[in-house]
């Protein structure tokens, strides 16, 4: 057990303000780590479908088109036109807007608690590269997703905009060298970041368990290189004139 | 492996108080036998400078032999040093090679703070215990031992995790300074047997809070798992995540249940 070694009253660090104050789940960090494991899950199905959709640009212009014009209509005629596409909106914003209050929380509550470094800093045993940028590669990924919606959403960052003709948009965007890299490196970023996220939820949900934890690293190897591999492959389809 | 004499470099936190601003010194420690601990070694140094009228280094030790949990210090980087599953007392010198230099640093997080050189006050560990890390039992006489039947395997992961011997490396490693290791041993510890279950659902909730007053936040780096001495494993971090969410629920609609 820790030691009872002999301190002044007022030097007690255990009476010092509080690193955590209010009650609640989601003032805890164990809370705040559950919100971000689900945003997460939440983020990582639409990142994947958003990839699988995208792949219709090897089918060609009009099936892109098509696909980007079923969006708007889902749940039609029950629903209006862009309703279930706005309530996906919504509930993605909202995931995102979770995720990044949590890991604000974190940050700051875990910058508070390890104010000073080690002077020698030899290699870390375990924690990797992926694990300790999360919130640099999370940064990354929503700074590319805020240029993403500029250019092929609104418009307002690709001159060649045109509502409603995707493929086209896609091509005339990545067809700018500087758009096609960022898009790479974000992705790639995205991939570091998903390397320790999808390995790391089961622990934060406490789901993990002795029987599947091997699979779990493959689980995340899996799922990075299929979200990430699609992706990528679409700029470089766009810059070596497969996809034109 | 023979034993050998190596000489060495130390470079060593030295802090007179709590409040004293601290510095790194140099020291030259000759002929130090390859088969002493490290803590042996120190002991060396320390005979040394009191030789030389100079103060000896501080630092925590009790047991000597891994089961206390006292000593630990950053070595060359490393909680505890470069051996895995070794507590400071048990790591010993034939670790390191002739002419090597050694930085040795207190460990650090905001809730461990220096007391002097290499010594840190750990009590934020107490007030977790204290929170919750027990189960109320009437005392007198002894109730038979095998009275309540504890399937082999429960018995066994429960003794895993009481295998933490409190030491704060993982505190000391995490790079959010975070005390989740400890914590969730000691909850899983009481919370896999029956003897745990009346105050299950209070204890995890009431010790996982008080943690979070000192310590950071789990992002599953794993590195606690990788300096602890007893190689405690991060499975029971998951497992007292998994009761900390139930406790939210179970606490107000079995009230009764919750102790
Ligand atoms: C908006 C920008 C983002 C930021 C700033 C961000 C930040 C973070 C941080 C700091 C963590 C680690 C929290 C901790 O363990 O202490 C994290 C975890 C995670 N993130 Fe993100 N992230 C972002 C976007 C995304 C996206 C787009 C996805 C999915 C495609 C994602 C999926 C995950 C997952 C699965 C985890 C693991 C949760 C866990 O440890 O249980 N994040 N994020
Ligand atoms: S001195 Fe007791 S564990 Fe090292």
């Amino acid at each position: 057990m820790a030691q009872a070694t002999k301190t002044r009253p007022d030097a007690d660090p255990t009476q010092q303000r509080p690193l955590r104050r209010g009650r609640g789940l989601y003032s805890s960090a164990v809370g705040k780590k559950y919100v971000m494991a689900i945003t997460g899950i939440v983020l990582m199905g639409y990142v994947l479908a958003h990839m699988v959709g995208n792949l219709k640009l090897y089918q060609g212009a009009e099936h892109m088109n098509a696909y980007g014009e079923w969006l708007r209509e889902i749940g039609e005629p029950a629903a209006p036109r862009e309703f279930l596409l706005w309530v996906m909106r919504v509930a993605l914003i909202s995931a995102a807007l979770l995720h990044l209050h949590a890991a604000w929380g974190l940050t700051r509550l875990n910058w508070a608690a390890r104010q000073k470094r080690y002077a020698k800093r030899s290699d870390y045993i375990a924690a990797d590269f992926a694990s300790r940028t999360m919130r640099w590669s999370g940064i990354i990924v929503l700074a590319f997703v805020l240029f993403h919606l500029a250019d092929l959403t609104f418009g307002t960052a690709n001159p060649d905009f045109e509502y409603g003709l995707v493929y086209q948009n896609v091509v005339a965007s990545f067809e700018r060298p500087v758009v096609a890299v960022f898009y790479i490196v974000a992705n790639l970023a995205l991939g570091v970041h998903l390397y320790h996220g999808a390995w790391s939820i089961f622990q934060s949900l406490g789901a993990a368990n002795p029987r599947f934890n091997a699979l779990r690293r493959g689980f995340a190897i899996a799922f990075t290189l299929v979200v990430v591999g699609g992706n990528v492959s679409f700029p470089i389809a766009v810059m070596t004139g497969v996809v034109s | 492996m023979s034993e050998q004499v190596i000489n060495l470099t130390l470079k060593v936190w030295r802090q007179p108080g709590p409040d004293a601003e601290g510095e790194f010194k140099e020291y030259d420690a000759p002929g130090i036998n390859t088969e002493m601990s490290f803590l042996e070694m120190l002991d060396v140094v320390n005979e040394r400078l009191i030789e030389r009228g100079e103060e000896p280094i501080a630092f925590d030790h009790d047991c000597r032999e891994g089961i206390c949990g006292s000593c630990g210090m950053i070595i060359n980087g490393q909680a505890h040093g470069p051996m895995r599953n070794t507590a400071t007392c048990q790591l010993h010198m034939r670790k390191f090679a002739d002419g090597d230099t050694i930085v040795i640093e207190p460990f650090r997080a905001t809730a461990f703070p220096v007391i002097r050189d290499l010594v840190v006050n750990r009590s934020a560990f107490d007030r977790i215990i204290e929170a919750g890390g027990y189960i109320t039992a009437p005392t007198g006489s002894a109730p038979e031992a095998n009275l309540i039947p504890v399937p082999k395997e429960v018995a066994d992961t429960a003794f895993d995790a009481a295998a933490c011997i409190g030491c704060g490396a993982c505190v000391a490693a995490c790079p959010n300074g975070a005390a989740q290791l400890f914590t969730a041993a000691k909850v899983a510890h009481l919370n896999l047997l029956p003897q745990g279950q009346p105050e299950r659902w209070t204890r995890v909730q009431a010790m996982v809070d008080e943690m979070e007053a000192h310590f950071g936040s789990c992002s599953n780096h794993r590195e606690c798992e990788a300096v602890c001495p007893k190689g405690i494993s991060i499975d029971f971090i998951a497992m007292m995540n998994r009761d900390y969410l139930k406790a939210q629920f179970k606490n107000r609609r079995l009230a009764s249940q919750s102790g």
